[in-house]
């Protein structure tokens, strides 16, 4: 089926409007907002800190922890059951993925880095939008990093392919299908990548390759989201060292 | 299994040359072998064995009411269990994120292109629909669990046969009849791995545990994919991946053959 125009305006290859902000929860070592359309991502992180239980433990390296959860009210739908589902398991795992390897793991052994995930209002993306937010919080808590990571979905609605769907893009009536990605900032590797719907295999490269150019314009806004705090609050940093 | 830094790097080294320590190619697959109708009980099942990796899926139907979002349609569940016996780090109790991912993985390659025909499923549009319920097995875990599971179910399926359904409602499973299942497509999961920068297919336990990255792909057909996930911490090239869906193609060709 032919999807000529997108529901809400945009060109195909055009993000929804984005602002990011960091440090917004006070009590945590590091903190980010990440809002992508309608669909918004608070990410916290704390530690490093003592790991437990303590068999987890590597004398070698830190971990890395994620717990992603959407609140009971962020869907359109019916109220979704509070705490660790199914979907919210396995996306608590990728994003674990997509994000330690952009971290130095090795410089806080035996402890762990906790990241919290949270999805107040969500309008599809929502697994992308926390890995963006969980990267500004990550540099905002001073967990030593090699590089930035952004994601974003991609994928093809109707004939057309197009930079991140929303939930009537994913819902659309003449098939879509959707590719979450994240991609790092220096390398431009592909650090999360999972694909549902059908798709010619062909059209997977030119996806990639338009996720690895939206992803860098996120890269833009989540840098000056930190350039923006750190700026404004340069003195109160200072202090607190 | 305990891997060490240093086998790593023989292995590594081996494969560069080509070499794996059970002497397949880097790119080629174990014997799998399917075994239909393992499970009496079960509506349909299969016993999936890629050389030492053996899973066992089975189907049970059930009638119950549809999801308010799709009254006329049939409902599919996939679960997996990591069984103690098949691997002494398994342990019993809450499913890992593991065996949840594998559940997952396989779920979206049967349910993204809907390879059952969940519309004939349903008995009373709101009301009453059969409900697929796919349960994935381990029997002994020697590497690859993901594509014998992918193989595993979708044999399951294939063979699947609707019990009678009494006119009060009730089932009588003991009765099954000639319906098979509405299956129209058969997806094909494959996983490839990176070990270093070596691409393989098909990894034994002690490669599995080597991995630094993963990539399963669901196949409808030769050119049209319906789910990918990555796996592992180690990020990929777009040139990386562009490849190793490539291999993931030829060898679900290849896989398909033992349905």
């Amino acid at each position: 089926m032919s999807y000529s125009k997108r529901n809400d305006g945009r060109g195909f290859d055009e993000l929804r409007p984005i602002e990011a902000k960091a440090g917004v929860i006070k009590s945590a070592d590091g903190s980010a907002m990440f809002k992508i359309g309608k669909t918004v991502a608070y990410a916290v992180v704390r530690g490093p800190r003592d790991l437990y239980p303590k068999f987890l433990k590597d004398p070698t390296k830190g971990i890395l922890r994620v717990n992603y959860q959407m609140m009971p009210f962020s869907g359109v739908g019916e109220r979704i059951k509070p705490g660790p589902n199914r979907r919210a398991k396995e996306i608590s795992m990728v994003t674990e993925h997509a994000l330690s390897n952009i971290i130095i793991l090795e410089k806080f052994p035996n402890s762990v880095v906790d990241v919290y995930i949270d999805i107040p209002q969500a309008d599809a993306g929502t697994r992308c939008a926390g890995i963006s937010a969980a990267a500004i919080a990550l540099a905002d808590a001073g967990i030593p990093m090699k590089e930035m990571v952004s994601a974003v979905a991609v994928g093809r609605v109707g004939d057309k392919l197009v930079v991140d769907l929303d939930y009537s893009e994913e819902s659309f009536e003449g098939g879509a299908s959707d590719m979450p990605v994240a991609v790092t900032s220096r390398t431009k590797k592909i650090s999360l990548l999972q694909m549902d719907g059908e798709l010619e295999a062909s059209q997977l490269k030119e996806l990639l390759e338009k996720a690895r150019k939206a992803c860098a314009q996120i890269n833009e806004i989540q840098k000056s989201a930190l350039k923006e705090k750190y700026n404004v609050e340069e003195v109160e940093e200072n202090d607190s060292e | 299994m305990i891997v060490n830094k240093e086998m790593k790097e023989h292995m590594i080294d081996a494969l560069k040359k080509g070499l794996r320590f059970d002497g397949r190619k880097n790119d080629e697959l174990r014997k799998a072998v399917v075994e239909y109708d393992v499970s009496m009980t079960a509506e349909g099942s299969a016993k999936v064995s890629l050389g030492d990796t053996v899973v066992i899926a089975g189907v049970k139907l059930s009638v119950e009411k549809p999801y308010p979002d799709t009254p006329d349609e049939g409902m599919l569940m996939v679960n997996a269990e990591f069984m103690p016996m098949a691997n002494p780090d398994f342990e019993s109790g809450p499913p890992s994120s593991e065996s949840v991912e594998l559940a997952r993985v396989v779920d979206k390659g049967i349910r993204e292109c809907r390879a059952i025909d969940t519309k004939k499923l349903c008995i009373e549009p709101g009301e009453k629909a059969w409900s697929v319920g796919i349960d994935i097995m381990t029997m002994n875990d020697d590497g690859n669990l993901l594509d014998a599971a992918g193989l595993a179910a979708m044999a399951a399926l294939k063979v699947s046969r609707l019990p009678k359904l009494n006119e009060d409602g009730t089932i009588s499973y003991d009765e099954k009849t000639d319906e098979k299942l509405p299956v129209s497509k058969e997806p094909m999961l494959v996983t490839v791995h990176m070990i270093g920068d070596e691409i393989i297919v098909d990894p034994k336990l002690d490669e599995e545990h080597c991995s630094d990255a993963r990539i399963s792909v669901s196949y409808v057909d030769d050119k049209t994919i319906c789910a990918i996930q990555k796996g592992g911490e180690k990020a990929l090239t777009i040139d990386q991946i562009d490849k190793m869906v490539g291999v993931a193609m030829k060898k679900a060709k290849e896989l398909r053959k033992a349905l």
